[in-house]
């Protein structure tokens, strides 16, 4: 963690540490300013909060949102859940991942792309869902995620 | 004076490509020289129509679309400012069949109003349940609730009435209003489409819960899935308070009450009510084993009314109409109305609020409009990833809890996912027990480890040789039976809901000819 990432994390801590409950929001803080949850951010959070470390890690890895590595450049997450599946998400999903050489977790060897699984956006009556860094798209076809990821300047 | 254009910030609008729409309805205004005041509305729930712009005409509001950005010069040439015809013109909003048949209680406003806008919320009726509350005796306001009839609408459908009294009844230093905006079901938006489109509603009913029961403090937990509807609450509790309606003294009237927006982390069992509470207190979201219930010790272990988005957005018009209004609605137990959510496979997706009352067949043929493929409709799962598929000898069962509950079907939010027949029933089957070991929080072992072997006898089912399957589906029975009993939630318990639907309606995509129970 960089100078200027531990003065991130400094700055979260303070403005967080005093709600009831703070942990949630402190992590959704650090990630909100960096894209992920650093390890060494770990420390500090646990002595602000008179937490183990071990009881903050726990915390982290828990939930599916938090990521304990830094995303790819680019975020696609696909809705994995009954009713995009039952529009063709499967089938997007497989498109994305070799299109993109992801396995559906972490980030592509080249760092450009973070490719996700979601479980439901909200948007089921257009199914299938997705996002794109932080937009979210509907009724994507294969040749709508090609059109979309050409415009977004990723690979295509 | 200038026209008003309604161009819905709902992110299922947004997903159809409103925001690109807007700018170029104000862009090309600008450029005619047009005054326009470009209103960002909720959305009516017509979703194959979003986005979906209305006008402000002397006869009423016009509807056009879906409006793509390339359509909006040709509109402006049709003079849809005016009303203008055009081919995406689509009459007069209320006047489209699939609103106007519907029973719209709770969702009167969505789409009409500018939803942070505390004046259009009171134009519409908003607030008029929170002051004629604040007339009443706290005791009263439950009566009321109870008397409406009024049950959860997150899943298990217990009376709302009856947990605001055990709150009520509480003496303590701290009583909380927590609101259960986790909405992980597949197939459901409504709870999203009430933060984004009609926030004031929530915060409304939440207000008249503290008022009832003398909570001061609020949490609104969402999932991390809906950053516009975290902004949206986040706005409207900030304007809520600033008009007085949130804070220390809500409209003169001695009572206080703080709301905060707590965002979720991606856990489908936070969902859970306990696990939630959990989750907002800094812990993993592990599920409390019950009791002590949250209405005695929720959240930092005080006294908690918890209740789902809906449950809470139906008190406002309950408290300002009456019980008896809100209670004529619906059959048997089941009263009111069900902002329903149709979803999957189906033409007109959207959202229908109709009386508790209506069937499947209705509302995927006269309002859904058959399969979006045009295939035959095979499934229905409703409720969620744990409720069970329907079969169509079910379709006419009415929506109401008990009648699904006679078939092994729940109701549970509301969301209805329609599949063609194009779907294996196998596969979905092993989702269900694949989405079990995904989210389960690990508490226990039929729902943690018995999910993870429910995957790998189904794989089995369909790939392994033929002669061994009855007995491999008599194995999946058995696990599904042990879930059912040894789960602590219904993460666990209702998991085997979709896949004994699966497997007694649909055996032959299981490569069975015959239903294994008369087989065996
Ligand atoms: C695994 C699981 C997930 C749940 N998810 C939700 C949810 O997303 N939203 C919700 O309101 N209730 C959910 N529930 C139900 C809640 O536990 C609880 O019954 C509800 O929030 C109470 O509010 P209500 O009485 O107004 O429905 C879930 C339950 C389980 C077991
Ligand atoms: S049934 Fe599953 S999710 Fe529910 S408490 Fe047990 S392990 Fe946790
Ligand atoms: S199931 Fe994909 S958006 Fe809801």
């Amino acid at each position: 963690m960089n100078e200027v990432a531990s003065q991130a994390v400094e700055r979260v801590i303070a403005s967080t540490r005093q709600m009831p409950g703070a942990l949630m929001p402190m992590l959704h803080g650090i990630q909100d300013a960096l894209g992920y949850i650093p390890s060494e951010a770990v420390p500090p959070i646990a002595e602000a909060l008179n937490l183990s470390r071990a009881e903050v890690h726990g915390v982290v890895t828990y939930y599916h949102y938090f990521r304990s590595e830094p995303p790819g450049r680019h975020v696609v997450q696909i809705c994995r859940a009954e009713s995009c599946k039952a529009m063709g998400s499967d089938a997007l999903w497989s498109h994305a991942c070799s299109k993109l050489g992801s396995d559906g977790h972490g980030v592509t060897k080249d760092g450009a792309f973070t490719v996700e699984p979601v479980y439901c956006l909200g948007l089921c009556a257009q199914s299938p869902a997705m996002t794109l860094d932080d937009k979210v798209h509907a009724r994507v076809g294969i040749e709508k995620f090609d059109r979309l990821l050409a415009q977004s300047g990723g690979a295509a | 004076m200038s026209i008003k254009i309604y161009v819905p910030r709902d992110s299922a609008a947004l997903a159809a490509g409103a925001e690109e729409v807007a700018a170029a309805i104000t862009a090309e205004a600008a450029k005619r020289g047009i005054a326009i005041e470009l209103v960002r509305n909720g959305s009516r729930g017509l979703f194959w129509l979003e986005p979906m712009v209305e006008v402000q005409t002397g006869a009423g509001r016009i509807a056009y679309g879906p409006v793509e950005v390339e359509d909006v010069v040709g509109l402006f040439d049709a003079g849809f400012q005016v009303g203008g015809m055009h081919v995406l013109q689509l009459g007069l909003t209320e006047e489209i069949a699939y609103l106007k048949r519907q029973e719209r209680l709770t969702f009167a406003r969505m789409g009409v109003t500018d939803p942070l806008s505390l004046a259009d919320y009171q134009a519409h009726e908003g607030y008029a349940g929170l002051r004629r509350a604040l007339g009443l005796p706290a005791t009263e306001i439950v009566q009321q609730v109870l008397d409406a009839g009024l049950r959860g609408r997150g899943g298990a459908a217990f009376p709302a009435g009856i947990k605001w009294k055990t709150v009520a009844g509480l003496k303590a230093t701290q009583k909380y209003v927590v609101c259960n905006a986790d909405e992980g079901d597949s197939g459901t938006y409504s709870d999203r489409m009430t933060m984004e489109g009609d926030p004031f509603m929530l915060i409304e009913g939440m207000t008249i819960a503290a008022v009832a029961t003398g909570a001061t403090q609020g949490y609104v937990y969402i999932r991390s899935e809906y950053p516009h509807a975290v902004a949206t609450m986040r706005e409207a509790i900030q304007v809520a308070e600033a008009g007085g309606f949130l804070g220390d003294n809500i409209l003169g009237s001695g009572h206080g009450f703080h709301l905060h927006v707590r965002k979720a982390a991606g856990a489908y069992v936070c969902g859970e009510e306990t696990a939630m509470l959990e989750s907002i207190e800094g812990k993993r979201g592990i599920v409390r084993a019950k009791p002590p219930i949250p209405a005695i010790q929720g959240l930092f272990g005080k006294p908690s009314v918890i209740n789902n988005v809906i449950t809470f957005a139906s008190v406002p018009i309950i408290l300002s109409r009456g019980a008896t209004f809100y209670k004529d609605y619906g059959v048997g137990r089941s009263r009111g109305a069900l902002p329903i959510q149709l979803a999957g496979n189906i033409r007109f997706g959207g959202l229908v609020e109709k009386a508790f009352g209506v069937t499947l067949r209705e509302l995927m043929y006269d309002y859904g409009g058959g399969s979006a493929s045009g295939r035959p409709i095979k499934a229905v799962q409703v409720g969620g990833p744990l409720g069970a598929y329907v079969p169509e000898s079910q379709w006419d069962t009415p929506l109401d809890y008990e009648a699904y509950a006679a078939v092994g079907a729940v109701v549970g939010h509301g969301g209805i996912v329609v599949h063609d027949d194009t779907a294996d029933m196998a596969s979905l089957a092993r989702y269900a027990m694949e989405f079990c070991t995904i989210e389960s929080c690990g508490k226990c072992t039929p729902c943690r480890i018995g999910s993870t072997r429910g995957v790998e006898v189904i794989d089995r089912i369909a790939s392994g040789p033929g002669e061994q399957r009855p007995q491999q589906i008599k194995l999946l029975r058995d696990l599904c039976d042990t879930m059912v009993h040894g789960s602590l939630c219904a993460m666990g318990g209702m998991t085997p809901f979709p896949v004994l639907s699966a497997l007694d309606h649909y055996p032959q995509d299981f490569g069975m000819t015959v239903p294994d129970r008369k087989a065996a």
